[in-house]
């Protein structure tokens, strides 16, 4: 067995929640810091090229010289009109839910020590949809603008039954409790909201645009809001980096090391909800990117904690972007939601990460 | 829904449940050490052949066989024109009016036994599942046979407008055709659980986006009608799908039986199986393709239904109380499961008809909450 496959052991050491198997130190393609903070420029430069080219493509061509004049308020036109009230919001709210599926899904992972865990886990995704359901079938919302609060409001009525469901007991919020805690419940509530899904046209008919994930729909009001939660729960996530790095090592180890499992993980839940739920809230669910990135990140960075929060916000804003760009112009002038490309950008990704022998024991 | 699916898997790989090995490695027909569990000895006279019966698997088993007869009588009993069980009975002995024949035969007897064929199906489906992956949240669903049997059906409702046969065909072919992906993209020396797991979730997640822009870009009407197959229906039950879905099924049972001593060798691991003489990729094989046409008829027959395959085996595994799922417990509680909730989507809020499939996900919820707080108190 052993011989046959190389990765297994380790696989599903690192699988396992329950903290039996340390997952083993797999050392990143960045061996020393230096290399990483080389790595970590290019990565910056990959945004904000990404970034101007978010500004630049689209339905119309726009020349680089009107984004410096529209971002400087020189000069006046129907280009320049086009980056202030679309383009330039639309970038803004990429970078800001990028970062904030990227670090909650880096978090989610680190806390429940599983690899194939992401943000929506926790109930994020199905508490959001079912209270936008509940807010188009019986209050009457039928705005994007309305959604945002609904979903926000769902996501964090969801996470907190889950939390409080899966910390019953004695041991506590334990990752496999919370995990299953949050499937439970999401079923449950996803059961519901499929209910009410099919059997009202309407609803039926505003929830399949909600469900895609846009960063079309995004109300620009929403922006500052947005990042001023998303700042927020990064800086919770960073402040708690270094008693993850101990957390990777199994409750027992972490607590014989003199880490407070029981505050952490109250963090973790916390900087998650306020991230995931933001995101979910200004673009609707869009998968992958959570679930992605922080992966990569790892793979380049090695298991440090603080290296894979730095690379997954640079990265994984990349990747929304880039893919926000790509469903612009695929279908011209029509436009495919953002969430159906990260999707096809990121699923090969996948894949051909856990076909790398090195790379499956992440 | 792909990332409500990617955590299930790992997170809940527990630790093998307590299975005795020599019980397992036994030799046919001789009793193995008894651990303190009851078991029955049958035998037909003095020296005739003789079985052995564990006594809670087997008494679980008749209650549950029961309750599924109880019900399926009531599934024939309650409706618009609502009859009595006795009146039930002697229709289908053959002596009801004409009358409560076209109700009971014509209507709905073959919707009971499409519930009843289906949830078995499903049941034996997630117990194969679930052994080869050794994983308690392992279910068809993982190598995207329901996603890719979604975007089949679409295609075809969208494109040929949406009959029985061109969908049925439609969600064979998508279905069958992720599964052989899946499972090419993730052989390499052989199949692992875990690589097969994250390239079913990749694959499922790109087909999950090409079905949702399709729904998103189709018409309303048949949008909806396609997404209420999605989610797993039997309100168009009827005779001329009950019968090819009896015929098919019937058929796989002595593929299973032949294949239910191999299963239960890989729950122990490949190594532990290769010992006892499996030949374990080819047992993998069959298995993966049996699993796989199980869900295929149930989908062509009802549409995706959900949770069926992750449930029943737990449930299976708890009511009888032993270490291992046996394809028969985990038919018999996927019956028990699926006619329950169809009863429930078609009365609780009737004259609304649910799809069976929102009920099956809300009672398989309710169920892991149940089992969560139980742990809870224990601990």
């Amino acid at each position: 067995m052993k011989s046959q496959m190389p990765s297994t052991p380790t696989v599903s050491k690192a699988a396992l929640p329950s903290g039996e198997g340390v997952p083993e130190a797999a050392p990143g393609l960045m061996r020393v810091n230096s290399r990483r903070i080389a790595g970590a420029v290019a990565a910056l430069v990959l945004l904000v090229l990404i970034m101007t080219a978010s500004l630049l493509l689209g339905a119309r061509e726009v020349n680089p010289m009107i984004i410096i004049e529209a971002l400087t308020g020189a000069g006046t036109g129907p280009d320049h009109a086009a980056i202030i009230d679309f383009r330039a919001p639309r970038t803004l709210a990429g970078l800001l839910v990028g970062i904030a599926l990227g670090i909650s899904g880096a978090l989610i992972q680190a806390l429940t020590r599983n690899p194939l865990a992401d943000p929506g886990i926790l109930g994020v995704n199905s508490g959001a949809a079912f209270a936008v359901v509940m807010g188009v079938a019986f209050f009457g919302a039928r705005e994007m603008g309305q959604f945002v609060f609904y979903s926000f409001a769902g996501a964090l009525l969801a996470v907190t039954v889950v939390y409080f469901l899966g910390s019953r007991g004695r041991s506590g919020g334990t990752p496999i409790k919370l995990t299953l805690a949050g499937i439970a419940f999401g079923a449950v509530l996803s059961g519901i909201t499929q209910g009410f899904i099919l059997l009202d046209e309407s609803t039926f008919n505003a929830m399949r645009f909600w469900g895609a994930g846009s960063l079309a729909a995004t109300p620009s009001g929403a922006l500052g809001w947005l990042s001023g939660t998303v700042l927020l729960g990064v800086l919770i996530a960073l402040l708690i980096s270094r008693s993850l790095n101990a957390t990777a090592l199994g409750d027992d180890q972490a607590a014989a090391m003199g880490a407070h499992l029981g505050r952490t993980r109250v963090l973790v839940v916390i900087a998650v909800t306020l991230l995931c739920g933001a995101a979910t809230a200004a673009a609707g669910p869009i998968g992958f990117i959570g679930l992605m990135v922080p992966h990569i990140a790892r793979w380049i960075s090695g298991p440090d904690q603080r290296w894979i929060l730095l690379y997954t916000i640079l990265l994984a804003p990349s990747l929304l972007v880039g893919s926000d760009i790509v469903g612009r112009l695929i279908i011209r002038p029509d436009e495919l939601q953002v969430g159906i490309v990260t999707a096809f950008v990121g699923a090969p990704v996948l894949i051909w990460l856990v076909r790398r022998k090195s790379a499956s024991t992440l | 829904m792909p990332t409500f699916l990617a955590a299930k898997p790992a997170a809940h790989e527990e630790p093998a449940a307590p299975q005795s090995p020599s019980e397992a490695l036994a030799p046919a027909g001789r009793l193995p050490i008894n651990f303190g569990e009851r078991v029955w000895r049958l035998r037909a006279g003095d020296r005739g052949p003789s079985l052995l019966l564990r006594a809670r698997p087997a008494l679980t088993g008749a209650v549950a066989v029961a309750l599924i007869g109880a019900l399926a009588v009531a599934g024939m009993a309650m409706g618009s024109f609502t009859l009595t069980p006795a009146e039930v009975l002697q229709t289908l002995l053959g002596q009801g009016t004409a009358k409560t024949e076209l109700v009971v035969i014509s209507w709905r007897l073959p919707r009971v036994l499409m519930a009843i064929v289906i949830g078995g199906a499903l049941g034996i489906s997630g117990a194969i599942f679930q052994s080869l992956t050794r994983n308690p949240l392992g279910s068809p669903d993982i190598i995207g046979f329901n996603a890719g049997a979604y975007t089949g059906a679409l295609i075809s409702m969208l494109l040929l407008g949406g009959g029985f046969l061109s969908t049925t065909i439609g969600a064979f072919a998508g279905g069958l055709a992720t599964a052989a992906v899946v499972y090419l993209l993730a052989f390499k020396r052989g199949i692992h659980g875990f690589r097969l797991i994250i390239v079913g979730i990749g694959i499922s997640a790109m087909l999950g986006s090409i079905n949702t822009w399709m729904i998103i870009k189709a018409d309303l009407q048949l949008a909806l009608m396609a997404a209420i197959w999605g989610s797993g229906s039997l309100n168009t039950a009827g005779w001329e799908r009950a019968v090819p879905l009896l015929l098919i099924a019937v058929a796989l049972v002595p593929a299973l039986m032949l294949l239910s001593r191999p299963l239960q060798g890989l729950e122990m691991g490949d190594d532990a199986a290769a010992a006892q003489g499996i030949s374990t990729e080819g047992a993998k094989l069959w298995l993966l393709v049996i699993g796989v046409c199980l869900t295929a008829i149930c989908t062509a027959a009802a549409g995706p239904i959900s949770f069926v395959a992750l449930a029943a085996p737990q449930i299976a595994r708890r009511m009888t109380a032993s270490g291992r799922v046996s394809m028969v417990s985990a038919a018999v509680f996927g019956a028990l499961l699926l006619l329950a909730s169809d009863l429930l989507a078609q009365h609780a809020l009737a004259p609304i008809q649910l799809p069976v499939g929102v009920v099956t996900v809300s009672l398989g919820g309710i169920y892991l909450m149940f089992l969560l707080f139980r742990e809870a108190k224990r601990s």
